[in-house]
């Protein structure tokens, strides 16, 4: 039985190890196990400190012997995507530029995390700061798809979603910004949940595009990524956008809402450009389901779409450019040697042309360009309008319906290096997540079949706060297929 | 050709807060270099700004004692740019929507002499808003070191209106921006400590011209003589240029107080473009008119309106209110005293700006720690009133009372200082000054009042100072008739 622990559930894990039948530290050996043997060919890690984890399942093991169980998490190994602080531990952002920072401190998340008893387990690979569709802007190295080694695992959370798709954790934390989870959960057969802005703490986690930014769960079923979303939501004072806002109990809401018929979208938009319709095929299925179900179906309109990629790469980067100014060669990040800077600013200039990779430094120069006096208007302030026009397109379709459906990602995991030279067809990667992000909802994306044995991702749109009803319209489709427990094999 | 000088300046004012603008982490002055930060004011990967109410409050008090409007909502923008200084490499500040617009600030310039009270005008501004503080660069042969303790300080820009004409313009604003932000206590506004600093933008004109000259900015004031100084060098420079026939280019210039002078730092950086954005990380502010109302209460009577009724109320002169006025706690000192007994209130107010401030300062003590109260004041006040001691014994009883901590009365019980003799005693000294000093006694009968004092002080020496004038003088006039 032990061979197959690191591909149980969470919540399945969670009821052995409060029957005894297995002990957190049975399970962390076994997700260590697993890892060490898949890593070679995964490469979903930067870091992993194996004494450390060993030492917080013990931990856990001993809260159990005493009775004093934190909740169902207590004991399960949860991978963190390497753009979160976890005191003294690397916070990397798959970037050169803070390829020896230790974090002083814990995210909220992390804190809350720790406070469920789960074990933090490693430090996920990732697009440099959160910056591509591939995980191939990870200055470290790539990470693989563990459905087929030769493709990428999407991005910017690849080796959060690779990891849980090759049991290399039992759950993982990413961070979507403009579709980050959830484009590769649906790459990798995974589920992803990004929240509804304000709904979990940004406080620890590195800031690429600050109003777009959320952190969410990544796991291999609806229910798991329940259970990691309710350990890390909450109001919390040290965001200032994070929401005052009760958070549901949402096993209890997947009870609830079980056998419910939703009244579910399809944005015509999202489906006139299909480009890949083999991709789609999956996604259709799954829509014909929920019409079976006793669902409705009903086409709704989100005119503003096509301007959402636009929106979205002036909004993100222009944040992104004074985000990440910050990392500047002075104070903790890498600095330039081996050269006599004459100043402070030639210590900048080396520092950052040493430190950050081809599409930071896109995108940095993109948003300092669209932040320049005589072109702000034109430019960062017409896109703050697009994005209000693009959220009340969302506005007025949830005024019809409780949800929208669509694919998560345009085509499934493409191969290594395909789009590299390309970064706009990369960025067109996002265009059924962005506008997510743009208008603050929340959106999951689960498995919902295969494209030439690539997964597939079905998106769900929900209103915001309520991840409780997106998560049963998803749980309503997953318990009815068998996706969750299809893995890849390594 | 006349020529005339436009000044504005802008102030930078250090809000008194036990934590920092956007973070909990201790704000202060003097402490070992990087001991005040943590994560938020290092700027480190995934640390957020949250406001601090303090900081808020501090700014709409500031706007509300100087005349501004305060708008419903305001937000905060990033000012980019990169130094060392500045953890994140940009500013947080307010860049359309500041906290307080507009306002008007009372100043009084000098008057013809000490005693007099000057010529009072207003200064418009333009505006406050409130930012963050950056860290302090030391400079070695080397290297440069930063110290970030002051970074994420909560600082408030007050900009004025190129409203002022003269360096004792500058001089006359900044004292009333001062002693209101203290009365207020926003600030305690220590120029030594960068608690206020003030950059200064200096432009001169043909008089009746309408458009402004070129403007130098100038810096490094580091006193409020200082800018006085600085402006009234920079004027003269300016002026004796365009004299000249030259023309002034837009530029820094910094004031170097040792050699009394002004020198260009750098040329206007008009290519610097500091790309603003709204601050994703911080909701703009509703001030609603609860919270106004709350802070307006909070606001003391300011100083020129205070002056004005001490004046008024309690009869005083202008030299003791313009000593009494711009320290908050001693004119409340005063008037704890005064406005129990208003016709004493000249003699308290003497006794205040006279004794207590200079045993203060002797002993280095602070007016909270002074034994000498309001009570005591009275009692020693209507001791001399009464004419059971004299003025001069008074001072010595107030001595007394300083180191003591007892009342008037006590002192002169303790010490014997209440005449204890008899008016037939003083009787005897008259006769004997009288047959001692013919001269003074003739010249009173030949009419002059003025003798009689002649005759009071060897009174006063036989009685050692215990006699009281008001019945020596009696007794005198007495006897010589």
């Amino acid at each position: 039985m032990s061979e197959e622990l690191y591909y149980k559930s969470a919540s399945e894990l969670s009821g052995l190890l409060e029957k005894g039948e297995v002990s957190s530290l049975e399970l962390t050996r076994s997700i260590i196990g697993r890892t060490k043997a898949v890593e070679d060919r995964v490469a979903a890690f930067n870091s992993y400190d194996e004494a450390d984890a060993l030492a917080q399942a013990e931990a856990s093991d001993q809260r159990r012997s005493t009775g004093n169980i934190s909740g169902p998490l207590d004991g399960i190994p949860v991978g963190i995507k390497d753009i979160l602080a976890v005191k003294d531990q690397p916070l990397t952002c798959s970037s050169k530029m803070l390829e020896n920072f230790i974090s002083p401190y814990d995210a909220t998340c992390i804190q809350k995390l720790k406070q469920s008893g789960a074990v933090l387990w490693g430090r996920l690979n990732m697009d440099e700061f959160a910056m591509g569709s591939s995980t191939e802007n990870s200055a470290t190295h790539p990470t693989s798809n563990p459905w087929n080694l030769n493709c990428v695992p999407g991005g910017s959370s690849g080796g959060s979603a690779a990891a849980v798709a090759a049991g290399e954790a039992v759950l993982t934390l990413g961070s979507d910004t403009g579709g980050s989870i959830r484009q590769p959960a649906s790459h990798c057969g995974v589920v992803g949940l990004k929240p509804t802005y304000g709904r979990v703490s940004r406080f620890g986690l590195a800031a690429f595009a600050s109003s777009l930014d959320q952190v969410g769960p990544m796991a291999r079923s609806v229910e798991d990524a329940s259970l990691l979303l309710q350990a890390i939501s909450g109001h919390d004072l040290r965001d200032s956008t994070s929401f005052r806002k009760e958070v549901p109990d949402f096993s209890k809401s997947l009870e609830s809402l079980k056998g419910k018929k939703w009244k579910l979208g399809l944005p015509k938009e999202y489906f006139e450009k299909a480009s890949d319709s083999a991709a789609m095929e999956p996604v259709q299925k799954a829509i014909d389901f929920y019409r079976e179900l006793g669902c409705e179906i009903k086409e709704v309109s989100l005119p503003h779409t096509e301007y959402a990629v636009a929106t979205y790469y002036i909004i993100a980067t222009a944040e992104a450019s004074s985000n990440l100014a910050r990392y500047d060669g002075i104070r903790y990040t890498h600095r330039a040697a081996n050269f006599d800077p004459k100043d402070s600013v030639d210590v900048y200039n080396q520092s950052r042309a040493e430190g950050f990779g081809e599409e930071v430094k896109r995108r940095i120069i993109l948003g300092t360009y669209v932040l320049s006096s005589g072109y702000y208007d034109a430019y960062y302030l017409k896109a703050q309008k697009a994005r209000t026009l693009i959220r009340q397109d969302f506005e007025k379709a949830y005024e019809e319906v409780d949800a929208l459906l669509t694919p998560t990602s345009p085509f499934p995991a493409f191969e290594k290096g395909a789009k590299m030279e390309d970064p706009l067809s990369m960025y067109l990667s996002d265009i059924y997540t962005i506008s997510a992000n743009l208008a603050g909802i929340p959106g999951l994306s689960l498995p919902c079949g295969y494209s030439n044995g690539m997964p597939v991702g079905l998106q769900i749109l929900g209103k915001p706060f309520q991840e409780d009803e997106m998560l049963a319209i998803g749980q309503a489709f997953e318990s009815a297929h068998d996706f969750k427990n299809q893995h890849p094999e390594l | 050709m006349e020529y005339e000088a436009v000044i504005g300046l802008e102030v930078h004012v250090q809000i008194k807060a036990e934590s920092k603008i956007f973070t909990r982490c201790k704000a202060g002055f003097g402490f070992e270099p990087n001991t005040l930060v943590d994560p938020v004011v290092m700027g480190l990967p995934g640390a957020l700004p949250v406001m601090n109410k303090k900081a808020l409050d501090g700014v709409i008090k500031a706007g509300l004692a100087l005349n501004c409007t305060i708008p419903d909502v305001c937000k905060w923008d990033r000012k980019n740019y990169f130094y060392p200084d500045s953890p994140n490499n940009y500013q947080i500040t307010q860049y359309d929507q500041p906290i307080c617009e507009g306002g008007l600030v009372e100043i009084e310039l000098s008057g013809d002499s000490r005693a007099a009270m000057g010529e009072h005008k207003k200064i418009q501004l333009t505006r406050i808003h409130l930012e963050n503080d950056v860290g302090k660069l030391n400079h070695f042969t080397e290297d440069s070191l930063v110290d970030y303790n002051r970074a994420g300080t909560s600082l408030m820009e007050i900009v004025t209106e190129p409203d002022m004409h003269s360096g004792d313009e500058a001089f006359a604003f900044l004292t009333a921006v001062r002693q209101i932000m203290v009365y207020c206590g926003i600030s305690d506004c220590d120029m030594e400590k960068g608690q206020m600093r003030a950059d200064a933008n200096i432009s001169v004109r043909p008089v009746g011209q309408k458009e402004l000259g070129s403007k130098i900015e100038l810096k490094n004031l580091n006193s409020i003589t200082g800018v006085k100084n600085g402006i009234e060098y920079e004027i003269k420079r300016q002026t004796r240029e365009l004299k000249k026939g030259n023309t002034i280019t837009q530029a820094t210039w910094r004031w170097d107080a040792d050699q009394g002078r002004t020198e260009s730092m750098r040329e206007k950086e008009d290519a610097h473009d500091y790309r603003y954005l709204p601050d994703p990380d911080l909701m703009p502010v509703r001030i609603d008119d609860e919270w106004k109302n709350w802070i307006r209460a909070e606001i003391p009577e300011l100083p020129f309106d205070k002056q004005r009724r001490f004046i008024e109320a309690y009869d005083l002169p202008y030299t003791i209110t313009s000593v009494l006025v711009p320290d908050r706690e001693l004119s409340e000192y005063f008037e704890a005293a005064a406005k129990r007994s208003p016709k004493m209130a000249q003699a308290i107010g003497n006794y205040v700006t006279n004794d207590v401030l200079r045993e203060l300062s002797e002993t280095g003590q602070s007016l909270a720690e002074c034994k000498v109260t309001a009570e005591h004041l009275l009692s020693l006040v209507n001791a001399v009133e009464k004419g059971t001691i004299t003025k001069q014994i008074g001072k010595d009883v107030f001595l007394e009372m300083f180191k003591s901590g007892e009342l008037a009365d006590a002192v002169i019980e303790r010490k014997g200082l209440k005449p204890n003799f008899d008016e037939d005693q003083v009787k005897v000294w008259c006769q004997e000054a009288i047959d001692e000093n013919p001269r003074p006694v003739d010249d009173f009968k030949a009419g002059n009042e003025k003798a009689l004092n002649a005759l009071l002080g060897p009174v006063m020496k036989k009685s050692r100072g215990k006699a009281n004038p008001q019945i020596v003088n009696q007794l005198l006039r007495e006897l010589i008739s």
